[in-house]
């Protein structure tokens, strides 16, 4: 039987290191497969997180061969290099042990952002159309499972902490286009500063999981921020 | 592996440092406009061939961060576009050529 050579990290903390494992190779085989298969059979010790397995829960994201993947929809033919797999925790996530990173700050840069649909005191009469270009820009962002794969991508959320990363920018975007959200300035408000910290490098893009564009997303955003200063300044415009 | 948009960040950043450091450099030779002896000296020391090519980095960096700089302009204040890799080829193709043809002007 073929035989994958995996590398695992293994330690707390920022403490750890590489470990070995010859996992057997099957058809179908997901990144997530391998871990589990190290876990079941080789090292009942080795931490790690997952729930549905079908790439809904976004919980089970590592870095696989140096990029953040989403391990159960990861086919390993096309995740490994010459049969041999790397998998880490994520990136820019403190490590609580092995594979498993606290996702707190991720959360929390959300929270802090409010990022969340505040409805409308004064709901839109006529219906909200599919086709209108608001709209549109709202569901192509929509579909987020919240993996944060877009963070460990990120090079911005690395250099600066303060930044609150693709994912909640990306999220923030799509309310500032619901006509039915009673806070655009506020999600703007929150956008703020820090969408200007993006520098587009689409690494949030390219690695997205479920396919959104989080950098077109901030793109909007700094936009949208920039046209709201510009006229605020405007003679007459006062606010 | 990184991808172009990151590389062209990276460009981005590094010509614009290396501009902002040959500013004091250029300021000074404008200052030697005044006197008249010592910039006919300078001028005659560029006419070195070396120093043309050197000259054409220059040009280079220049127009690199001139089309580096619309790009990112266009990317964040115009309409998305998923074209971003041939906009970064382009950017990049003129700078290039910007310095090709410095040189065929320096040498002709």
């Amino acid at each position: 039987m073929a035989m994958l050579e995996v590398e695992i990290w293994r330690g707390s903390g920022a403490d750890g290191a590489w470990q070995r494992y010859a996992v057997p190779h099957e058809a179908n085989q997901t990144v997530l497969d391998v871990v589990t298969h190290v876990q079941r059979y080789l090292d009942p010790s080795l931490a790690y997180r997952f729930a549905c397995r079908v790439g809904m829960c976004g919980s089970r994201a590592m870095t696989v061969n140096g990029r953040p993947r989403w391990t159960c929809r990861a086919d390993c033919p096309q995740a490994a290099r010459k049969g041999r797999l790397r998998i880490g925790p994520l990136r820019n996530l403190p490590v609580i042990r092995d594979l498993a990173v606290d996702m707190a700050p991720f959360f929390e840069k959300w929270r802090d952002a409010e990022a969340r649909f505040v409805p409308s005191a004064d709901p839109p009469d006529e219906a909200v159309r599919p086709d209108e270009p608001e709209r549109m820009a709202a569901d192509a962002g929509i579909e987020c499972i919240n993996c944060a794969v877009c963070y460990a991508a990120c090079d911005s959320v690395a250099w600066n902490p303060d930044y609150p990363g693709p994912a909640v920018l990306n999220r923030l975007w799509t309310l500032v286009n619901d006509r039915r959200d009673g806070d655009r300035d506020g999600h703007l408000d929150a956008a703020g500063a820090g969408c200007h910290l993006c520098r587009s490098h689409q690494e949030c893009a390219d690695a997205c999981p479920t396919g959104l564009n989080p950098t077109a997303a901030i793109a909007g955003l700094k936009r949208e921020t920039l046209r709201r200063t510009l006229g605020r300044l405007a003679p007459g415009r006062g606010r | 592996m990184r991808r172009g948009p990151w590389w062209a960040f990276l460009l981005h950043r590094l010509s614009g440092v290396a501009l902002a450091v040959f500013l004091p450099f250029h300021f000074l030779v404008l200052g030697l406009a005044v006197e008249r002896a010592a910039l006919d000296g300078v001028l005659r020391w560029t006419d070195n061939p070396w120093v043309k090519l050197a000259e054409a980095g220059l040009v280079v960096l220049l127009a690199l961060h001139l089309t580096g700089g619309l790009r990112v302009l266009l990317l964040e204040f115009g309409r998305w576009s998923d074209r971003q890799q041939s906009r970064i080829a382009l950017a990049g193709g003129l700078a290039l050529l910007a310095g090709f043809g410095f040189l065929a002007a320096a040498f002709a």
